[in-house]
């Protein structure tokens, strides 16, 4: 039965939203943060693949909202709201973050990871969105997978078990 | 500043693939005298995609792969790739002298099958390095490769980051190395190179190549 769910993919860099019965899924987080709002009575959530922490690292104006912790948790708000979903009602989950590479050149850059989350912190907390799970940090990579109806959050990474919050 | 195909022409994409064929070339000679195996390559690849497509090109977000990182520092900044997928590592790792186990699927790995992999990963990225800095008659220099054994997606993520801060596009200059026979012992890498934005002018004109528009 499983196999019939529509599942709603969302790339790097981008974002999308699902209604039960469906799941959304991003693969392959990186350094990159998956973050998850749902309402859980509307049953409907919104996925974001977040790649930089902030946008004013852009340097050039027009660019794609989904790519920053800032702009993409702000317009994934706002394309929740206009598919029914209560803004009082959102709650958060995500995972990502993990520094890939072990730290050798000065390069910030490399420990973007670890910022990624703090900027997603930093925004759900001026929205006043609940985070009601979270696996972020470490060196792996992940591969989420949420159900809007349930409100669970499936992590799978290589080699290890997969990890439901 | 972003790129479409229109505004490279197609001898820039040309000296773009001469660049790939140069570098890995050397790299695939390198390969070759360290396993002891006559190694074929593919003419290379040039491409301007999203970062999704990338990630595809690389066999798709979720698979395994050992990827040894490495940023270019110098005259012409970039990054540079070279992925393996995880059976070609493993059966690397039993070509070299010493019985080093080394089991895709079990944690941790042996520290000398990673240690082995990322001197793999140095020697095949500097002697593509060396060259296309004879070729340019620019000051290249790799960082110390990383090696990291996970998702493809996670991997390539991490060295678009520099790229993603002005574009949402990136111009890949994609090499394949298999061996001769293409069977299930064959070395089937992919080197991927992704100089910087702004170095693009800087390597057109080293070669003497009209301005990048």
């Amino acid at each position: 039965m499983n196999s019939l769910l529509e599942i709603v993919k969302v790339g790097i860099a981008d974002m999308n939203i699902v209604k039960t019965p469906g799941l959304i899924r991003t693969s392959g987080l990186g350094s990159c943060v998956g973050v998850v709002l749902y309402d859980l009575s509307a049953e409907i959530a919104g996925l974001a693949h977040i790649m930089l922490p902030d946008s004013s690292l852009a340097k050039n104006t027009s660019f794609n909202s989904a790519k920053y912790a800032d702009t993409a948790i702000r317009d994934l708000v706002s394309l929740l709201m206009k598919n029914g979903a209560k803004a009082s009602r959102l709650n958060a989950k995500i995972a990502g973050g993990a520094q890939m590479f072990q730290y050798s050149s000065g390069s910030d850059l490399m420990r973007i990871g670890p910022r990624n989350v703090e900027a997603v912190k930093k925004e759900l907390y001026s929205l006043k969105i609940a985070i009601l799970g979270e696996d972020v940090g470490g060196h792996s990579g992940r591969t989420i997978e949420f159900n809007p109806e349930s409100g669970e959050l499936v992590i799978r990474t290589v080699n290890k078990d997969k990890v439901v919050i | 500043m972003n790129f479409s195909e229109k505004n490279i022409s197609s001898i820039q994409l040309d000296i773009l693939k001469e660049i790939g064929n140069i570098g890995a070339g050397h790299a695939a000679t390198a390969l070759s005298t360290l396993l002891n195996k006559k190694i074929d390559m593919s003419v290379p690849d040039v491409k301007i995609v999203s970062f999704d497509e990338m990630i595809d090109m690389a066999g798709g977000p979720e698979n395994v792969v050992a990827g040894v990182f490495l940023r270019i520092e110098g005259d012409a900044p970039g990054s540079m790739f070279f992925v393996l997928p995880l059976e070609q590592a493993e059966i690397f790792i039993r070509e070299l002298p010493g019985n080093i186990p080394f089991c895709a699927d079990e944690l941790p790995y042996d520290e000398l099958a990673v240690s082995a992999l990322q001197e793999l990963g140095n020697i095949l990225s500097g002697s593509y390095l060396s060259s296309l800095s004879d070729f340019t008659k620019l000051s290249l220099f790799p960082s110390v490769p990383m090696l990291s054994i996970d998702m493809v997606g996670a991997i390539i993520g991490t060295g678009l980051l520099e790229i993603s801060q002005v574009s949402d596009y990136a111009i890949v200059i994609d090499t394949a190395l298999n061996d001769e026979l293409q069977n299930t012992n064959a070395v089937n890498g992919h080197f991927f190179l992704l100089p910087d934005p702004e170095s693009f002018q800087i390597i057109f004109k080293a070669l003497g190549v009209p301005d990048y528009e």
